[in-house]
């Protein structure tokens, strides 16, 4: 049954992605689609950690900025297949993830949240500072467009096409992790990490698997990142990017995938509807981020569904 | 031959010779002069650091909230002392009516932001107060634009020479407030009613409550005593760094790492984080490459959250989170 409803679910996916893809009107809207994808791709890997692990990371934008970067370097500089130059950021990203994560998720809440943040600043700082490799601060240009058995994805239509094929892949995988066993255990974890130990279940392993595994994902949207916009510079990867990231986690609502599409959707496009603002922009965006989280704390839709039962329950009662 | 260096004071040019200068245990003195050097900057940036994480601790012990908006208190401090200065105030003055502002913003902070999420988790509380910073980074860049601006230092440009190495007279200021803020600061806490109800409140909070202690009235005085500390820093390094909206974020998260590798839970830990920070980013940035300036504190924190998380002089958080 509940096989039958994820491949109607993904039929249904793909259909509107083909649908939009074929509908899209121009470049800009493609470019937005796109990086919308990319970051709907770290947030779900972000949500499995944070929703259901439980566990905290203000430095995610880290292992974003080592996927693209990555790839970047090897692709442009070394002439390295795409492919490989990927996978290569895969492999460099979740070893980093590994060396890391083992004394970090010792430790809990804000004690994990500090260590994050320092691990996403000294990322973004050597970023900066290696312009021998990555080009400094005014970033790293000519990166190549993706090549899959011997297709090129050169216009922002196809890389529209790759990128969201990418993403349904993404997303299916996380629905089957939520579901899977693991998914049980991590819901166990978060729940009561000393009643989850006491069945059985390897605590301190599953965490440093789940945030292996969303270190990959933030990878992945990383190298799609450098082979989609041709440019990366350090700037996209530093704090307030790993704030971002988990502020769209929060606002979709945490342990909900199909939440995490909305709040990678909604947080990609609102800087871009501030825009006209100029000035005012980032004050909109900071009041934003503070009436949401103060008034939704459960997220947009739930906290959305919680006030449309409130006035439901309120009107009955009349 | 160099001359003969005075005991305690000499001058540069005395001292600088080259390969004859004089040598005490094996170490050229012009490299002992380029040490302290770095041990000046490093105990002036220390201070600044220190008085922002104390700071940071204040509002940890009283809520157990990381107040990420912390270091726009600090470029507040120093752009509304700038103002008022340029208006023609005298500096003391400006001084103590800059901090008055910023604490009564930390004051209003608090009300709107913190008191109406009284339900939310440790992570929405870390949302909110990013995106207070960026609200009042945000209306800096409205009101001062994205220039920088002076503030004449309290007392002289003239650099001090001190065994070859010289110290800018903002410094001793720096670390003279400092040292009467912390100890003022420890005095409040430990001999007044209510530094005491304060800490009470901070240590247990339900128990505070029954003995009369308004907590809420004490979570909102910790706000506006970090607020008040926060300006004071910014407009103490303000004539060494100048004033821009967006100086504030680095220096929290600075004093932020400072309060951590020191222990959260005690100022003169802080304080104690705050100077080997300092000194450890300007021995680093001096030996090594001031590129990698920033990241030092950062590796430091790590260091310390791995190996000795409750900071170095700490004691372990009563409280989990």
């Amino acid at each position: 049954m509940v096989r039958y409803q994820r491949w109607l679910q993904a039929g249904a996916f793909y259909f509107l992605v083909a649908i939009t893809g074929s509908l899209l009107p121009g470049t800009y809207y493609v470019t937005l689609l796109n990086l919308i994808g990319l970051h709907i791709i770290i947030v779900l890997g972000l949500n499995l950690l944070m929703g259901y692990a439980g566990q905290i990371s203000l430095g995610h934008a880290a292992f974003f900025g080592l996927g693209a970067y990555t790839s970047a370097i090897l692709t442009t500089t070394y002439k390295v297949d795409p492919v490989l130059g990927l996978l290569a950021g895969l492999l460099l990203s979740g070893l980093v993830a590994v060396v890391v994560g083992i004394p970090a998720l010792k430790l809990k809440g804000y004690y994990l949240a500090m260590a994050t943040l320092g691990f996403g600043i000294i990322v973004a700082i050597a970023f900066q500072q290696m312009d021998w490799l990555t080009g400094g601060p005014s970033g790293f240009m000519g990166i190549p467009p993706f090549r899959l058995l011997g297709w090129s994805f050169k216009t922002p239509t196809t890389g529209f096409f790759f990128v969201w094929t990418v993403v349904g892949l993404i997303l299916f995988l996380s629905l089957n992790i939520v579901d899977s066993r693991i998914g049980r255990a991590l819901r166990a974890i978060h729940d009561s990490e000393t009643a989850a130990l006491a069945m059985g279940v390897d605590a301190q392993r599953l965490k440093l698997l789940i945030f292996v595994v969303s270190a990959l994902y933030a990878s992945l949207a990383g190298s799609l990142l450098a082979h989609t916009t041709n440019f990366i510079a350090p700037s996209s990867f530093g704090f307030m990017f790993s704030i971002k990231l988990v502020t769209m986690v929060v606002v979709g609502g945490m342990a909900s995938i199909w939440g995490s599409l909305l709040g990678a959707a909604v947080l990609t496009i609102l800087p871009e509807l501030l825009a006209v603002f100029h000035d005012l922009e980032v004050v909109i965006f900071g009041l934003i981020l503070m009436v949401v989280m103060i008034f939704l704390p459960r997220g947009l839709v739930r906290g959305l569904l919680d006030l449309w039962e409130f006035r439901q329950r309120k009107q009955q009662g009349r | 031959m160099a001359p003969p260096c005075p005991a305690f004071f000499w001058t540069e040019q005395q001292c600088a010779g080259g390969p004859g200068s004089p040598l005490i245990s094996g170490i050229p003195l012009e490299k002992l002069a380029e040490l302290l050097q770095y041990l000046f900057s490093g105990l002036t940036n220390g201070a600044i650091y220190a008085l922002i994480g104390i700071g940071f601790s204040i509002i940890f012990n009283a809520t157990a909230i990381i107040n990420f908006a912390q270091g726009e208190f600090v470029m507040l401090g120093a752009l509304v002392a700038i103002a008022l200065h340029s208006l023609g105030l005298s500096l003391p003055l400006a001084f103590g009516l800059a901090v008055s502002a910023v604490t009564l913003i930390g004051l209003v902070f608090e009300r709107l932001a913190i008191r109406s999420a009284r339900e939310a988790t440790a992570i929405s509380l870390i949302i909110i107060t990013v995106g207070g910073g960026v609200l009042i980074k945000g209306l800096a860049m409205l009101i001062w634009g994205k220039d920088a601006y002076t503030l004449p230092p309290f007392s002289g440009q003239e650099p001090l020479v001190f065994a070859g190495a010289t110290i800018l007279p903002q410094s001793l200021w720096i670390m003279a407030l400092t040292i009467l803020l912390v100890v003022g600061l420890e005095a409040f806490l430990h001999f007044t009613i209510l530094g005491k109800a304060m800490r009470a409140a901070s240590f247990n909070p339900v128990a505070a409550r029954l003995v009369g202690i308004r907590v809420s009235q004490m979570v909102q005085f910790s706000f506006a005593l970090s607020a008040a500390l926060g300006a004071a820093a910014g407009v103490l390094i303000a004539p060494i760094t100048l004033g821009v909206y967006d100086m504030g974020t680095m220096l929290g998260l600075k004093g932020f790492c400072a309060a951590v590798i020191g222990g959260l839970g005690s100022i003169f830990g802080v304080v104690l984080g705050g100077l080997l920070l300092g000194v450890a980013e300007a021995l680093a940035s001096g030996l090594i490459s001031s590129g990698y300036r920033d990241a030092v504190a950062f590796l430091i924190l790590l260091l310390v959250l791995f190996f000795r998380p409750q900071g170095l002089i700490g004691r372990r958080p009563s409280r989990s989170s």
